[in-house]
Formats: structure tokens, C-alpha cells, sequence
């Protein structure tokens, strides 16, 4: 077991000639609330698309728990633990909200059902259904979406939206869990309950939660360590409140 | 009547070849033209059980094996390597399966058509045919609903069902949620080619000779009912079926018989212009 949840080394990312990100050095401690900040396109979802395995890094290295990452499949990475949000909502949104989440739990070896006993009915597969069923709506009321279970995802409301994507992420058991701006369009009340949400699923679910925020108000109410990104260099490191009162960061911030 | 039940009999079977095409194209986005061939797979493989003189429904049985396993090699073989190539190389991909499937049947087999054999024959229903409906309609009809209506059920009641929903939805995101898309795709391709084989089945019910090209038009008209469905939509491609299986039954029947496949792919244009995105289909939307 490493000392990090999270460890990145020199990692970066090139598109044609632009560098998105490059020399991004994380270290996230188990159950820190860890952000990652910084004015627009500064490279912060490319970050995330790394870490998860949808970008594949042009340099350095991407540990989860010491286990060295990089390269490995979107699924894969899943698999190993770390879960995600967007940034631009993306839920399945023809289906469910209750079936959404499931989809989230779809991996997970306790659930295991194989095609054949879906296809002639045994009897796991209704012991699957209902196991399945039931963790969903566990997931559903911490956010408060249980009543809203069998609506289709695409007729909630913006910020219900966003928590089914983190009910989502958390469905498939992850040990790192990633949010994309989730704050973003939420009135200052959603908000203020987000963090209490945030919050809770640390505490609850043992949670290492590494987050993309532009408000600074939550991201000082909610992280102990950020890093701060502009043109996909890290302008500042460390402890939030030294981070932000960081002179290049407030330039970058005015200036941009 | 009699016109409308043979309609839907002959439109079920399209809408079974269709639902193939849509459930491919929905989930792993690509046009898999060798789907008509896999149909005719089906019929050689029951013509060539019933020769060994084994029951019919040995031949049913070997049939909907070999194309299952039959769809899910093709995916594996020509496809897979292909993710993420241009849609343009999957497409003519698809069109070179297409072409090698109909030149295998045909230097094994021969290029002239071979008749099922008396085995494959159903008896007379008299309590049917009295109202001057086929038993072979009949069946098709009825066997064609139960069917579709175990892979409704499958689709939204199963593990795999809600997978394969997720990834036709947006399979960057079913991913990232852990689920196994390269699986799910090979499944779809499963449950495709059974369902093709089957059509292969009904098929030889209503016309009871095999011949290399015999999944041509068949596939082309359930592929135009799965556009004129939407494709990529499940019960567009059972709506398109069955309408095209319909009105060709009654254009046949009617003093426009001659023009009935110019009819058959009218319909597609003038629904497509009325509704670009098929009948059942979804407006996409960009993501990023
Ligand atoms: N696939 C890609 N191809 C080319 N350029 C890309 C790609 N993905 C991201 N970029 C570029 O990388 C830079 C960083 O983008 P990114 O989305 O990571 O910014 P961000 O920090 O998340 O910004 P925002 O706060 O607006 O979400 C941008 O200039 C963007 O255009
Ligand atoms: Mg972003």
C-alpha cells in the first residue's frame, strides 16, 4: 500500500503542437478532498481524461494506490477504482434514474449474473435484480433521488442531474472518486447542500475525492490541498488558503 | 384479411432481420451488411441437416448455433481490429464479409438453388387454412411476436440488456462506469445472428430453396425498414418490419404488383424526408 491514493509523475499531454497539460505532479493522501483549479482550459478536464484513461498520456506516469495505471483501458481503470463525473452531463438519459445507477453497479463481482441465467430466467438472475435494485435505491436516497427512481434521467432537473452522475460514479465502487465541476449551475442553496454531501460521502464511504471547481468559495470550504493549473502548467501546489493567496495564481486568475 | 395476415407474417420476418441491423448499428455504430448473408448461412445449414435426413428441428437447432457463432466471429475477425477506423473502412469491410459469405456458399454449394426437402414442410392446420391462411404464415406470424417479446423483455429486465441500453446511448461513458463494451458488442452480434437465423428459417417456410443470394433481399429491405424505423431504435425496427412486410403483401395482391420493390423503397424516401430521423428514431445530439 503507497502512502498516496493518487500519485501522478511528470504527467503530460500534447495535442499537435499545443501542450494541454505537462509536468503535473499529484499527490492525493486517502480520504483528502484534494482540488484542482485554474482559469479556463487550463487543462483540468484533459487532467481527468488522463487519469481515467480516456486521453493516453504523452509522458509520465499515473499510480492508484501504487499500482501504475496508465495505459490501461477506460474499464479497466474503472475496475481498479477510480470513478468520474463530466463536466458536460452525461448521464444515459433515455433510461431511468434507478437504472442508471445500476449501470454503475453492472461490474461489480457481487452482482455477477451471466447471460444464459439472464436469458432463461434462473434464479440468479432474479437474486441479481433485486440485490441490484435494492443497493441502487441506498445510493439514490443519500442524494435524495429515491422518489424520483423511475423518471427518465434526461426530465430531472440540472441539479438533481448532477448528483445521479456522482450516485453513479459511487455505484461502482470506487476508491477515487473524480467531479467535474459539479457545482456548476447550481444555486448558492444546492451548493451549500453539495458540500454536505461531498462531505458525507467521504466520511461514509471512505472516500478519496479529487475535484475540478471554479468556485472558491466551495473549493476553500471543501479542499485542504489544491493544485492550480493555467496553460497546462501547475502555477501553485499545496495547502488551499497559501495556494490561492499565491500571487502568479491571482494574476492568472485577474488576467484570465 | 388474409393479405394483412400474410403481411405481417412476411413483416415480422423482416422485422427480425431489421432488428439485427439496428441493434448492431445502435450499439457498436457500425452497418454490418453481412447480416443478409448470415440469414442465408441459416438456410444452408438446415437445408444441409434435413439431407442427413435428422428432424427439422435438429436442423433449427443447428442453424441457430452456426450463426450465432457465425456473427460473433465476424465481429471478432473483421470488425474488432477495426474500432476506431474510419467509418468508411468498416463499411466496405462490412460489403467484402458480405461478398466472401455468398462466394463460400457458393463454391461449396453451387450457384443454382437447392430445395429443403420434403422434411421441412408443415402440416396442414385445417382450422387455419380454412380462412385461407398458410400454416407456414401462421407460425411465423405467431413465433415472430414471441420473439420480439423476449427481447423487449431481455433488453429491459436483464443485467445485460440495461449494458447494452448504456452503451448505445454513449459507450465513452458506459465504459468509464466499468462496464465491458467490447463484450456487450460481442453479444449484440450474438443475439443478432440468432435472430437472423431464425428470419432464415421463416424464411424457407414461405420459399423453400436455398441459393447463395438469397439473404440480398431480404437483408436490403429489413435494413430499409430499420431506416425507416430509425435506426438504432428497437421498436423502429419491429414498426418498420412490419410495415414494409405489409405493404408489399398488399402491392403484390393489388394491380401495382409489378412495381412493388419501387414501392417498398419509395416508402423509405418519402418517410425519410418527412422525418429525417425514421419513425421511432432520436434526434442525436452532439457530445463532447
Ligand atoms: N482532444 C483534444 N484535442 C485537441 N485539443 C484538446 C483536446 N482536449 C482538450 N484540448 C485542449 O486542451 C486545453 C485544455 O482543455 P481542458 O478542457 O482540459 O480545459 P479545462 O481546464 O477543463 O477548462 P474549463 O474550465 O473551460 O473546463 C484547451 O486548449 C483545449 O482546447
Ligand atoms: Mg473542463
Amino acid at each position: 500500500m503507497s502512502e498516496f491514493v493518487l500519485e501522478t509523475q511528470n504527467l503530460g499531454i500534447s495535442f499537435g503542437g499545443l501542450k494541454a497539460a505537462q509536468d503535473v505532479n499529484l499527490k492525493i493522501k486517502k480520504n483528502q478532498i484534494y482540488g484542482l483549479i485554474g482559469p479556463n482550459g487550463a487543462g483540468k478536464t484533459t487532467v481527468f481524461n488522463m487519469l481515467t484513461g480516456v486521453y493516453k498520456p504523452t509522458t509520465g506516469k499515473i499510480f492508484l494506490d501504487g499500482k501504475k495505471i496508465d495505459g490501461l483501458s477506460q474499464e479497466k481503470i474503472n475496475h481498479m477504482g477510480i470513478a468520474r463525473t463530466f463536466q458536460n452531463i452525461r448521464l444515459f438519459n433515455n433510461m431511468s434514474v434507478i437504472r442508471n445507477v445500476m449501470v454503475g453497479l453492472h461490474n461489480l463481482p457481487e452482482y455477477k449474473c451471466t447471460v444464459w441465467e439472464s436469458f432463461f430466467r434462473l434464479p440468479r438472475h432474479f437474486m441479481t435484480e433485486i440485490k441490484m435494485r435494492e443497493r441502487a435505491k441506498e445510493l439514490l436516497r443519500i442524494f435524495g433521488l429515491e422518489d424520483e427512481r423511475n423518471a427518465l434521467a434526461c426530465n430531472l432537473p440540472y441539479g438533481k442531474q448532477r448528483k445521479l452522475e456522482i450516485a453513479r460514479a459511487l455505484a461502482t465502487n470506487p476508491k477515487l472518486l473524480l467531479l467535474d465541476e459539479p457545482a456548476a449551475g447550481m444555486n448558492p442553496h444546492e451548493t451549500e447542500d453539495l458540500v454536505k454531501t461531498i462531505h458525507f460521502i467521504r466520511d461514509n464511504f471512505d472516500m478519496t475525492i479529487l475535484l475540478i471547481e471554479h468556485d472558491m468559495k466551495f473549493v476553500a470550504s471543501l479542499c485542504d490541498e489544491i493544485t492550480v493549473l493555467n496553460f497546462g502548467t501547475v502555477l501553485a501546489e499545496g495547502d488551499t488558503r497559501t495556494a490561492l493567496r499565491n500571487p502568479e495564481v491571482i494574476r492568472a486568475y485577474i488576467g484570465g | 384479411m388474409i393479405t394483412l395476415i400474410d403481411g405481417l407474417s412476411l413483416g415480422s420476418i423482416y422485422a427480425l432481420i431489421a432488428l439485427g441491423y439496428t441493434m448492431v448499428y445502435g450499439i457498436a455504430k457500425l452497418l454490418n451488411f453481412a447480416h443478409g448473408d448470415v440469414i442465408m448461412v441459416g438456410a444452408y445449414a438446415i437445408m444441409v441437416t434435413l439431407s442427413y435426413s435428422l428432424s427439422p428441428w435438429v436442423a433449427v437447432v443447428v442453424a441457430a448455433i452456426l450463426c450465432t457463432v457465425l456473427g460473433m466471429l465476424i465481429e471478432k475477425i473483421a470488425y474488432k481490429p477495426l474500432r476506431g477506423a474510419s467509418p468508411l473502412a468498416v463499411l466496405i469491410t462490412a460489403i467484402g464479409v458480405s461478398y466472401f459469405l455468398q462466394g463460400a456458399a457458393q463454391i461449396i454449394f453451387g450457384s443454382q438453388s437447392i430445395p429443403v426437402g420434403v422434411a421441412w414442410k408443415l402440416p396442414a392446420v385445417s382450422a387455419i387454412n380454412k380462412l385461407g391462411v398458410s400454416t407456414a404464415a401462421a407460425v411465423t406470424l405467431i413465433s415472430g411476436v414471441i420473439i420480439m417479446s423476449i427481447l423487449t423483455l431481455f433488453i429491459k429486465y436483464t443485467k445485460t440488456g440495461r449494458a447494452m441500453r448504456a452503451v448505445s446511448e454513449d459507450r465513452g461513458a458506459a465504459m468509464l462506469m466499468g462496464v465491458n463494451v467490447n463484450g456487450i458488442i460481442t453479444i449484440t452480434f450474438a443475439i443478432g445472428s440468432l435472430l437472423a437465423a431464425f428470419a432464415g428459417m421463416f424464411y424457407l417456410l414461405q420459399i423453400p430453396n436455398t441459393q447463395p443470394t438469397l439473404g440480398a433481399m431480404p437483408g436490403i429491405t429489413a435494413f430499409t425498414a430499420a431506416v425507416i424505423g430509425g435506426i438504432g431504435s428497437i421498436p423502429g425496427a419491429m414498426v418498420g418490419g412490419i410495415l414494409l412486410g405489409v405493404v408489399e403483401k398488399f402491392c403484390l395482391s393489388s394491380p401495382l404488383a409489378p412495381y412493388t420493390v419501387a414501392i417498398k423503397f419509395s416508402l423509405l424516401i418519402i418517410i425519410l424526408l418527412v422525418k429525417p430521423t425514421g419513425l421511432l428514431g432520436k434526434v442525436s445530439r452532439e457530445k463532447v
